[in-house]
């Protein structure tokens, strides 16, 4: 096993008004060296937060994150562990993470000193951590404003890489940028993955892009991961009814006009989720006992993860194709 | 029957170095009840397209050429004259909805403003056509989301809201900028059938405005692909997505993660559009394109019909096969 990061029945929880609200309601996640995951789901799901939570920015409030063997503690104002160095994150909005004021050669070579590299050593790596990352040589003397949006995002790929990462999470690494550069920078990202075996873990709400360059898919709903399987798996024949509903409504440019499925109702609030399976009021599927109990995430025979009452542990995944839909009321 | 007739529409903006082109030469007509989609990436000149249809350009903005809407010629209409279109003749809708609702007025005030100001209508008659079209949007217990706050409602229900009021004075043309960028795709998805609806239901025309082919392929009955300030492609939409012909079309649909499913790589283009005031000369894309000859830096670049609606800007036509005709 390669397994670089872990994340057992993880709960990240926010206060709201002195009322605790359960963002991240118990997680589990594997994630091997060279191994991209894809997370996907609604705003409001929770997957930022568990991004987050498993870099330790926010802290858990039940349940641990294990990187490389050792558990990651919520980040202080203190100097971070050396362990955890190499658990980095790249953020959605290239404009507010890299700093105006200072030049990007300063931005990147600040990852190395930090991380023990001398200043007279650290210019040539900066040099050519650039390189790696598709931008020219003479960008180290220059200013964020002076870049793209696509650029931007290169340069703080190329500061998460200054810490040796092993580990990336990409929280919408390409969301904020256009089509011709968000191409570019996913080929990167993936590049860099098979390269360096990096482990990453892609979050985004755009399906087909997840679909396109992950070996994995975790599938999240309202704090809850509800289906994880390989990328086939998951497109060829999704277990739980939110994971098919997500893949309808993408649309596609093929020219033939179809119109995307849309699923009706939103995200309920997680301040009061509902009851049981917490798809339940806007499954097709839902039967009596999905508002009652809480169905287990439990493993198929195909090795899938799902948590639908569906289905059945260790048996094969029953195709929601055979199901009768549930008239609306 | 053509609503709405763009020629030769030049857009020019004060920028901190002088004045530069937004949009140039360009040309474009809507029937009525039919659907066309701009699609481009960022700093393509769509979104200045549209407000210079709304009057709206920002402070220093200038437009040329002629916009003619409903056999009237719109382009350097008094304010006034616009004030009386807009929201009347023309509505527009954004991508995010919160920048067209007021936060601190309910969902009444703001739907029944421009029926009361355009329409004369009374506040009770005013209130029952908001109420029906609140159900047209299908937002669920009308009554009660009048009297409601924005900020009491998602992202999607804002959307529908915003919809709505664009809707209460049954124009004849809806642009919509980007309408579900900032949506979720299975809210975006009802946003796409409801816009379809009310087009079926109302012979409205639509513009939309967006940078996500798959939501065009959806929606739309035609298609323009915008690439620094220029018309690069049109056509039908089924046409020009499977077909497309423009070596930059080619290269955003090739750069979609579902256009093909081999390996973890995508098609990228090259480089990254111009900066406005730096629109390379001849076709803009020439300094990007694969098949660039030394012809295509020199101006003007002509169009070329390659079938019937279906227009590229492209003197090299690399994609051509069969029966091309010159224009």
């Amino acid at each position: 096993m390669n397994e670089i990061l872990s994340v057992d029945d993880l709960v990240v929880e926010y206060n709201r008004d002195g009322t605790k609200v359960r963002a991240v309601a118990g997680v589990d996640l594997r994630l091997e060296k060279g191994e991209i995951l894809g997370l996907v789901g609604e705003s409001g799901c929770g997957k930022s937060t568990l991004g987050k939570a498993i870099v330790g920015i926010l802290g858990a409030a039940e349940g641990e994150v294990i990187f490389d063997g050792l558990p990651v503690k919520k980040l202080t104002r203190g100097k971070r562990p050396e362990h955890f160095r190499n658990l980095q994150m790249v953020f959605q909005d290239p404009y507010g993470s890299l700093n105006p004021r200072r030049k990007i050669g300063a931005q990147v070579i600040d990852g190395l000193v930090i991380g023990g590299m001398h200043r007279s050593k650290a210019l040539a790596r900066a040099q050519e951590l650039l390189a790696t990352v598709g931008l020219p040589a003479d960008a180290l003397g220059r200013f964020p404003h002076q870049f793209s949006g696509g650029q931007r995002q290169r340069i703080a790929i190329a500061r998460a890489l200054a810490a040796s990462a092993s580990v990336l999470i990409a929280d919408e690494p390409i969301s904020a940028l256009d089509t011709s550069s968000q191409a570019q920078v996913s080929n990167l990202l993936v590049n860099l993955v098979h390269e360096l075996s990096v482990g990453m873990v892609f979050i985004s709400h755009d399906l087909s892009i997840v679909r396109r360059i992950s070996d994995r898919v975790a599938v999240m709903y309202l704090g809850k991961i509800v289906e994880t399987g390989t990328v086939e798996q998951i497109w060829e024949s999704p277990a739980h009814p939110y994971t098919k509903a997500l893949i309808a409504a993408i649309p596609h440019a093929d020219g033939r006009s179809s119109m995307p499925a849309d699923l009706p109702g939103d995200v309920p609030n997680p301040m009061s989720p509902p009851s049981g399976c917490r798809f339940h009021p806007r499954c097709p599927l839902a039967m009596p006992e999905c508002a009652v109990v809480e169905p287990e995430f439990v493993t198929l025979a195909d090795n899938r993860q799902v948590a639908c009452h569906l289905q059945k542990a260790g048996q094969e995944p029953v195709s929601l194709e055979l199901i009768p839909r549930v008239p609306a009321s | 029957m053509t609503l709405l007739n763009v020629s030769d529409l030049t857009v020019t903006l004060a920028t901190s170095t002088g004045d530069a082109d937004a949009v140039r030469n360009l040309s474009f007509s809507l029937d009525r009840g039919e659907i066309l989609g701009i699609a481009g990436e960022s700093g393509s000149g769509k979104t200045m397209t549209a407000l210079s249809i709304m009057g709206l350009l920002p402070y220093k903005g200038k437009a040329s050429g002629s916009i003619n809407f409903d056999g009237k010629e719109v382009l350097g209409s008094s304010k006034k004259k616009y004030q009386h279109m807009r929201g009347k003749e023309i509505s527009m809708i954004f991508q995010d909805p919160m920048t067209s609702l007021h936060p601190m007025l309910t969902v009444q005030t703001q739907l029944t403003e421009h029926m009361r100001y355009h329409d004369k209508m009374s506040k009770s008659a005013a209130r029952e056509s908001a109420l029906k079209l609140l159900d047209t949007v299908k937002i669920p217990d009308p009554a009660s989301a009048l009297r409601a706050h924005p900020s009491q409602f998602s992202g999607g229900m804002r959307q529908r809201i915003a919809i709505a009021m664009a809707l209460a004075c049954e124009p004849k043309l809806l642009i919509a900028d980007e309408p579900t960028t900032a949506l979720d795709v299975t809210v975006q998805a009802g946003i796409l059938r409801l816009l379809h609806q009310i087009r079926d239901e109302r012979n409205l025309s639509i513009m939309i405005i967006t940078h996500d082919l798959g939501v065009l392929s959806s929606l739309t009955d035609k298609i323009l692909i915008m690439y620094a300030g220029s018309e690069v492609e049109s056509g039908p939409a089924r046409e020009l997505l499977s077909n497309p012909r423009h070596p930059y079309s080619q290269g955003l649909i090739a750069a979609l993660p579902g256009a093909s499913r081999e390996g973890k790589f995508l098609t990228s283009i090259d480089g990254m559009p111009p900066e406005l005031g730096n629109f390379p000369s001849g076709c803009a894309f020439h300094p990007r394109c694969g098949f660039a000859e030394d012809r295509c830096s020199v101006p003007p670049i002509d169009a070329t019909v390659v079938s019937k609606g279906h227009r590229i800007y492209c003197p090299v036509n690399p994609f051509a096969h069969d029966r091309v005709e010159q224009s």
